[in-house]
């Protein structure tokens, strides 16, 4: 098997298991239900933009403050959201994602170190 | 009426600004050359560990996230983005900016869906995640292809940029191609001398000076162009505008979106398409995130990145429309370098020879640092993924596999010089686009579906990869920007059938469906043990690749 690189690194755990476990799952859904709804939703007001941007030009010309026109806030407001989706998931990842991902990670580590130390009793 | 008086002292000296910046041009030499001792010094200081692979292409993955987050602006701020976007909101007013804002948010797609699970799986290169879990040999062959093709294009058109600034930064005659082929030439050298030398440690020191040294001048101009017009953006706009009614150009037009994409809005959607999903599938990108001792670190990696590039966008459109209004478009696009002089003229205008010095050396930095960081990603890709893991099957001798490495550097520089030197006075934009589209419609599906399907399988990546890269060449070969176009590549020649100049709006949906397709077509499957291992070291870091201790 090509993938005898991979797999040997950590032989000793059960990943199969590891993957189904309740703890495991629970991390895979506390990073999916954030990232995907996120993912989609940046995208779908970028290409919200984008498409005001190439089809509606007399829309984004009103002019709303001085020289600002709806084109410019709405090109503005991409900035801040990319700033403020940045923001929101690194509070995510810090309280929500880190400590999960740190349990099981020291978990299966223990895991791989005390089945080294059998084998090199052996 | 203050405001075209204004406008009316500088039109005059706008006319021979041109060659009043090449009076000065010993002062840009200087300044470069001092740029260029200052790093080699580094560069040798930080080849002292590049004895591994670990160290020579991932820096022994001891830099912080500030650190690789700097480094990363360093790499994506390319001549293109700060020459490129500054010239395109002075001569195209709004829709220059359009440009930035899909560099910009493409990296919430790295940030959310790549960056962490990929430093979590990987070593060195991206094909280490893409074949984790499939089989070694045909998907680490794609994946280095798609790496050397995306690199290759994004090489080309660092190089060609190369040539065409020195005609304005060393007071060349556009027409002198031998004094700029030289450049490409000398150019070429001082990176493969780069990263030869300091791997990837080295070429990241170089991004992270010239990332400084970038947006320090882009702020100081940023603060002096706002002065100029009572910080207030509004006015600095109205004075654009002004300009251009003088010029009897766009006048006001200038702020509302259509001077470029107006007449091909699908172009302009094709482009944003390409641009937002493509950042988080360019190697020498993904390749920056092996460098950090864990994913966390990587994650801060991008959030480094993310504020500085984004600060430095709104430096761009500041300076775009101080170009725009203190130079004016017809002076910029008459200038030795057409649009891509603008950011320069204006260092000049409102700085002196100084300035202009000091912002010319820096995109020649910027060019050579790019440059740097292309070249250790295709090296890496072509000694990791095709040497060691397909010609001698997983059992390289020790340090064969660098020392094939540091040969690749070679013939990758050797081939850059002589591209640049051929695609000298290609349209740069065009080609920085191109890469973006063939890495979004090649890499970006089979990134995301190995990190999130759990069915995925072989035939689906090679699919994806192959039928990605192939729709995407086949259609721009196709483009009018290749023939059939008064600007084309090959003028007079018309064998042009695909109307848009961007590919991606069909090459990056048909990826995802070959990938979706070929795995549900697949008789084989995939063996859910390493599919299970993938998904859990992706999201805790278990047995991930660790910091080299010194």
């Amino acid at each position: 098997m090509g993938n005898s690189t991979h797999a040997s690194a950590a032989g000793p755990v059960d990943f199969v298991a590891e993957q189904n476990s309740e703890e495991f799952q629970k991390l895979r859904k506390s990073h999916r239900n954030f990232v995907f709804p996120v993912a989609i939703g940046f995208l779908v007001w970028y290409f919200a933009y984008v498409l005001l941007a190439a089809y509606a030009h007399d829309f984004m010309s009103i002019k709303v403050w001085g020289n600002f026109n709806v084109g410019l806030i709405l090109g503005l407001l991409q900035f801040v959201t990319t700033f403020g989706i940045t923001t929101w998931y690194v509070t995510y990842a810090n309280r929500k994602l880190d400590p999960q991902a740190a349990v099981i990670r020291e978990r299966l580590e223990k895991q791989i170190d005390s089945a080294n130390k059998t084998k090199e009793e052996v | 009426m203050s405001l075209s008086a204004a406008v009316l002292t500088v039109a005059p000296l706008a006319k021979s600004l041109g060659e009043q910046t090449k009076e000065n041009s010993w002062i840009n030499i200087a300044i470069f050359l001092a740029f260029v001792a200052v790093t080699m010094i580094v560069v040798f200081r930080a080849s002292r560990n590049n004895n591994t692979a670990a160290d020579y292409y991932a820096a022994g993955r001891s830099f912080s996230g500030g650190q690789n987050g700097t480094a990363i602006a360093g790499d994506y701020l390319s001549a293109a983005s700060f020459l490129g976007i500054t010239g395109a909101i002075a001569v195209n007013g709004y829709d220059g900016f359009l440009y930035s804002i899909g560099f910009l948010v493409a990296w919430l797609v790295a940030l959310l869906l790549v960056a962490e699970l990929l430093r979590n799986t990987g070593k060195f290169t991206m094909a280490d995640v893409l074949s984790f879990r499939l089989k070694q040999r045909p998907v680490r062959i794609a994946a280095a292809t798609t790496t050397l093709v995306v690199c290759f294009f994004y090489l080309l058109a660092q190089m060609a940029g190369a040539g065409g600034l020195v005609s304005l930064l060393l007071g060349l005659d556009n027409t002198n191609k031998v004094g700029q082929n030289i450049v490409i030439a000398v150019v070429g050298v001082l990176m493969i001398v780069y990263v030869l030398i300091g791997g990837m440690k080295g070429t990241t020191w170089v991004q992270i000076i010239k990332a400084f040294l970038l947006i320090i001048g882009a702020a100081i101009m940023t603060i002096i162009v706002l002065a100029m017009h009572g910080f207030n953006l509004s006015t600095l706009m109205d004075a654009a505008v002004n300009t251009s009614i003088l010029e009897g150009g766009a006048g006001e037009a200038l702020l509302n979106p259509g001077a470029a994409y107006g007449k091909a809005p699908l172009d302009f959607v094709s482009l944003a398409l390409a641009l937002v999903l493509g950042t988080a599938a360019l190697p020498h990108v993904l390749m920056r995130f092996y460098t950090v001792p864990t994913a966390k670190e990587a994650r801060k990696s991008v959030v480094w990145a993310i504020w500085l590039i984004g600060g430095f966008y709104i430096f761009t459109l500041v300076l775009g429309y101080g170009a725009g209004a203190l130079i004016g478009k017809e002076a910029i696009l008459a200038a030795p370098g057409g649009v891509n002089a603008a950011a320069p003229l204006l260092a000049f205008v409102i700085g002196g020879p100084v300035l202009l010095g000091f912002i010319s050396a820096v995109a020649f930095a910027t060019i050579l640092a790019v440059v740097a960081g292309l070249t250790i990603t295709a090296a890496a890709s072509f000694a990791h993924d095709i040497y060691s893991n397909v010609i001698v099957k997983g059992d390289p001798k020790p340090e064969m596999e660098v020392k094939v490495a540091r040969r690749t550097v070679i013939v990758i520089g050797v081939v850059a010089i002589g591209g640049g030197i051929l695609a000298n006075g290609q349209n740069i934009a065009f080609l920085v686009a191109l890469a973006f589209a063939i890495a979004a419609s090649a890499n970006l599906p089979t990134i995301v579906f190995s990190l999130f399907w759990k069915k995925f399988t072989t035939q689906g990546a090679l699919w994806s990869m192959y039928g990605g890269l192939g729709a995407a060449i086949v259609l721009i070969t196709f483009s009018p920007m290749v023939s059939g176009g008064p600007t084309s590549m090959i003028p007079g020649a018309d064998f042009s059938w695909f109307p848009l100049a961007n590919p991606g709006i069909i090459s990056i949906p048909l990826a995802f469906f070959l990938g979706w397709l070929g795995t549900v077509l697949d008789k084989g499957t995939e063996d859910p043990r390493i599919q299970a291992e993938m998904e859990v070291r992706s999201l805790t870091g278990v047995g991930a690749e660790k910091a080299v201790d010194h």
